[in-house]
């Protein structure tokens, strides 16, 4: 990320502490977890990628390259119970929420031992087990959603948050502030979590926002929200941290401003030629989330090139089983066609 | 073993593309993100990403090579410890390949491109059929059980309370539905029995609180969204189709929507276009909803404490000019009708006639006018229009010969045309006249009086119907 800008002066304000302003460092094992948890889903994206590629996954393909630290480090603040929904751009959030390679990777291919069965496709994978509420494919829906899972646990009166994610294109969808407006009037405890990655499609956010600080976008209804360094997992974790605390106190919704950044195309048939090379590449090569995690941990003596190859090499066959597997496994059986659609 | 990068599918549809261009040359080094090529498809000029990391071993396909099939090697990357000598064996097939560039490689890396010529080339599956979906009868209602006269807004009011008492997942939510105790009165008394935690006053914001009703159906919760009219909801209708309806399809079964959206639906009186439209044909078009339309207080009662309990998302559609009206509803402890079962409102011999919701207003009168002519109509009340009890009207045509079917939604794919035509296939010669399905006439509802009475259906049109279809 470019130089993290340091929060405005309202969101300061109205959010007490900017958690993103000091990052607390991690310990040995968070940041190995952080390592291999963002590994696991680059590798995985790459990997589906290349099955896209070769057409064994049709349609859309939207891969979160770039973005790890996000997912991975609010997953990193949660406990048993708390519920992920997000849009299109899911594989990631999946992967962070437990939900097993295997089973992502085959419904991407359209198998039946995909997450959904091969009847939801890389948009549209949920997981009751795991609390994922998928998955969805219009833009900005998982925004009311994520809020009327939030209205369950105010309901209920458990301690249990929901995470909204959305992107900076959907933060300007009319019915975000419609359940914006709800979560603050009911103090629903709903972290909204906006990957601003730059781009809505092929849309630079300032063509497509007058308002680009999206921290602010909550400020009209008081909605307090942060600017967070997306790209650094420490300082994802500790916005996490305190927005989840923040919601389990029932002091109602919490905005997050997620400043991340794709590399890839919007979905595997964009060319991208919206930005320039040397963008992505200084992203990459400056502020890759991962390479940040790895220069620390050699930096402090916590692991050498040879243990972290250990780590991708670990990896890389979670991602092979699950790629081997989505190819071989049987498309759904033809019965499938007519199930599902009612209880 | 050596890697085949493939040349890849950027798009659904592409199938070959130029090779313009290597950024990578034979003995570089590469990591996984690399930019090695770029290629051109039919739409655009795209980046060739590294998956693996490596040494290029060799290019095989020379840059501007036009033509080149996806799915066919382009280079071979070399592992730790591989040098180009190892390339040998695989490498050979490869390059004979690549001079024919209409054969698509036969390696194993070509798995995906096979995978893809035989679904195309496979011939279709057969389609399987549909299920039958058989309803349950109405339950019976014991000798001597007591009929209470109550309007239809006393029958709602009753079923969601009845329901809330029982289940405490239970919640309404809309507009005024609290504090005002409803802008049509349908939730009287509900917040001083049950509370403001669940009996919500919403913003006037259809789409986010119909948003939000889905997502706490999703985690578990049972809510009822009250629609101040049906003609709002087209402000929530993607959150309708495409979270609740599709959710539990997407999800191979894993999580559903158990939701009720209710509210009056249809024409009142002298509101005009925008607030006088009939959704039930909308509704009825997609999977994963059940759509529910009755006509009498028992029906409203029994049919909205089933929509309540069943598991899937429920459009029930009332009716601001029935909510006054009354009917005898059977007093019982637990009175539930099963969703997706018509009832025979009128048994007869001479015709079948089919309406539902508001319909049945001018069907009943019309059959009185027709019984006085001599003609003896036979009446079902279809009650749900999604599932549909199709076996009922086709196992009256099939004694009557003759079938009309009345409602005020607009003519174009209407239920009684969807009606019309499975009746013609499926009791094509049991028929003794064409059928003729009543509608709304194909115009927004005007506001003048006069004209709004000529936009909606007439009794004298279905009494005109029967006649014609008897040939009397």
């Amino acid at each position: 990320m470019a130089p993290r800008k340091p929060a405005s002066a309202a969101a300061r304000k109205s959010a007490k502490s900017d958690a993103a302003e000091k990052i607390s460092e991690f310990n040995k094992e968070q940041e190995l977890n952080a390592y291999r948890e963002m590994l696991l889903i680059r590798r995985f994206e790459e990997k589906a990628g290349q099955l896209y590629g070769m057409g064994f996954i049709g349609g859309f393909c939207h891969l979160y390259i770039g973005q790890e630290a996000v997912v991975v480090g609010m997953q990193m603040a949660l406990k048993d119970g708390d519920q992920v929904i997000t849009g299109y751009r899911d594989h990631g959030h999946m992967l962070a929420c437990g939900m097993s390679a295997r089973g992502v990777m085959a419904e991407l291919t359209g198998r039946e031992g995909g997450l959904s069965k091969g009847k939801g496709g890389s948009m549209h994978m949920f997981s009751k087990e795991k609390n994922f509420y998928g998955g969805h494919g219009i833009v900005g829906a998982q925004v009311s959603l994520g809020t009327g899972l939030g209205f369950a646990n105010h309901y209920r009166g458990n301690d249990n948050v929901s995470l909204a994610y959305f992107g900076d294109g959907a933060a300007n969808q009319g019915q975000v502030y419609e359940s914006f407006n709800m979560a603050a009037l009911w103090k629903l405890p709903v972290i909204y979590i906006i990957e601003n990655n730059r781009y809505a499609m092929g849309t630079a956010v300032n063509r497509a926002s007058s308002q680009t600080d999206f921290s602010q976008r909550g400020a009209s209804i008081g909605i307090p929200g942060m600017k967070v360094d997306g790209m650094d997992v420490r300082a994802v974790k500790a916005a996490a941290d305190y927005a989840v605390e923040h919601c389990r106190s029932g002091n109602g919704p919490i905005i997050l401003e997620m400043q991340t950044y794709r590399y890839r195309g919007h979905s595997m048939s964009d060319p991208a030629k919206y930005r320039s090379k040397d963008e992505v590449q200084k992203m990459r090569s400056e502020h890759d989330p991962i390479e940040q995690v790895k220069a620390r941990l050699i930096e402090k003596g916590w692991a050498t090139e040879d243990s972290l190859k250990d780590i991708d090499k670990e990896v890389r066959e979670i991602v092979a089983d699950a790629a081997d597997f989505a190819q071989a496994n049987p498309e759904p059986a033809v019965s499938e066609l007519y199930t599902d659609i009612l209880l | 073993m050596p890697i085949d990068i493939l040349m890849p599918a950027l798009s659904p549809t592409m199938e070959e593309g130029t090779l313009s261009k290597w950024l990578k040359k034979e003995g570089d080094k590469v990591v996984s993100g690399d930019v090695i090529a770029e290629i051109e498809t039919d739409k655009a000029t795209m980046e060739v990403e590294a998956v693996d990391e490596g040494v290029i071993g060799k290019l095989l396909v020379a840059a501007g090579t036009e033509n080149v099939k996806v799915n066919a090697p382009i280079a071979v990357l070399l592992q730790d410890g591989e040098s180009a000598s190892d390339i040998g064996s695989s490498a050979a097939p490869k390059a004979e390949a690549k001079a024919d560039a209409d054969t698509p490689a036969a390696t194993a890396g070509d798995a995906g491109g096979k995978a893809r010529e035989a679904a195309e080339e496979a011939p279709a599956a057969k389609v399987p059929a549909a299920p039958k979906v058989e309803a349950a009868s109405d339950p019976a209602i014991p000798a001597g059980t007591e009929m209470v006269t109550m309007t239809v807004r006393e029958a709602l009011r009753d079923a969601m309370a009845e329901e809330m008492r029982a289940n405490p997942d239970v919640f309404v939510m809309g507009e005024e539905v609290a504090e005002y105790q409803g802008a049509y009165k349908v939730t009287q008394g509900l917040l001083q029995e049950f509370g403001p935690k669940r009996v919500i006053d919403t913003p006037i914001t259809e789409h986010g609180f119909a948003g939000i009703g889905v997502g706490a159906a999703m985690a578990g919760l049972r809510p009822i969204v009250e629609f101040m009219t049906f003609n709002f909801a087209m402000q929530a209708i993607d959150q309708i189709v495409n979270s609740a309806a599709k959710t539990l399809y997407m999800s191979g079964g894993q999580m559903g929507a158990p939701i009720v959206f209710r509210g009056p639906n249809g024409a009142a009186a002298r509101v005009a276009a925008q607030h006088s439209q009939d959704y039930a044909a909308w509704y009825s078009h997609i999977p994963g909803l059940k759509v529910i339309q009755p006509y009498t207080a028992a029906d409203f009662k029994g049919l909205l404490k089933a929509a309540i309990r069943d598991p899937n998302p429920i459009i029930f559609l009332e009716n601001e000019i029935l909510y006054g009206q009354t009917f005898e509803v059977p007093k019982m402890d637990d009175f539930v009708l099963p969703i997706g079962k018509a009832r025979i409102h009128r048994v007869g011999n001479d015709v079948t006639l089919v309406s539902w919701g508001i319909g049945m207003t001018y069907a009943v009168k019309a059959v009185d006018e027709l019984t006085k002519l001599g003609i003896d109509v036979e009446l079902i009340d279809l009650r749900t229009i999604r599932p549909m009890d199709l076996p009922a009207i086709i196992e009256s045509v099939k004694k009557t010969g003759r079938l009309v079917t009345i409602e005020e939604g607009y003519p174009q794919s209407s239920v009684g045309d969807f009606i019309a035509n499975r009746v013609s296939r499926e009791a094509f010669d049991y028929l003794d006249a064409p059928v003729i399905t009543i509608a709304g006439k194909d115009v927004p509802m005007p506001y003048a009086a006069n004209l709004e009475k000529l936009a909606l259906p007439n009794v004298g049109e279905v009494v005109d119907a029967v006649k014609a279809v008897c040939y009397k």
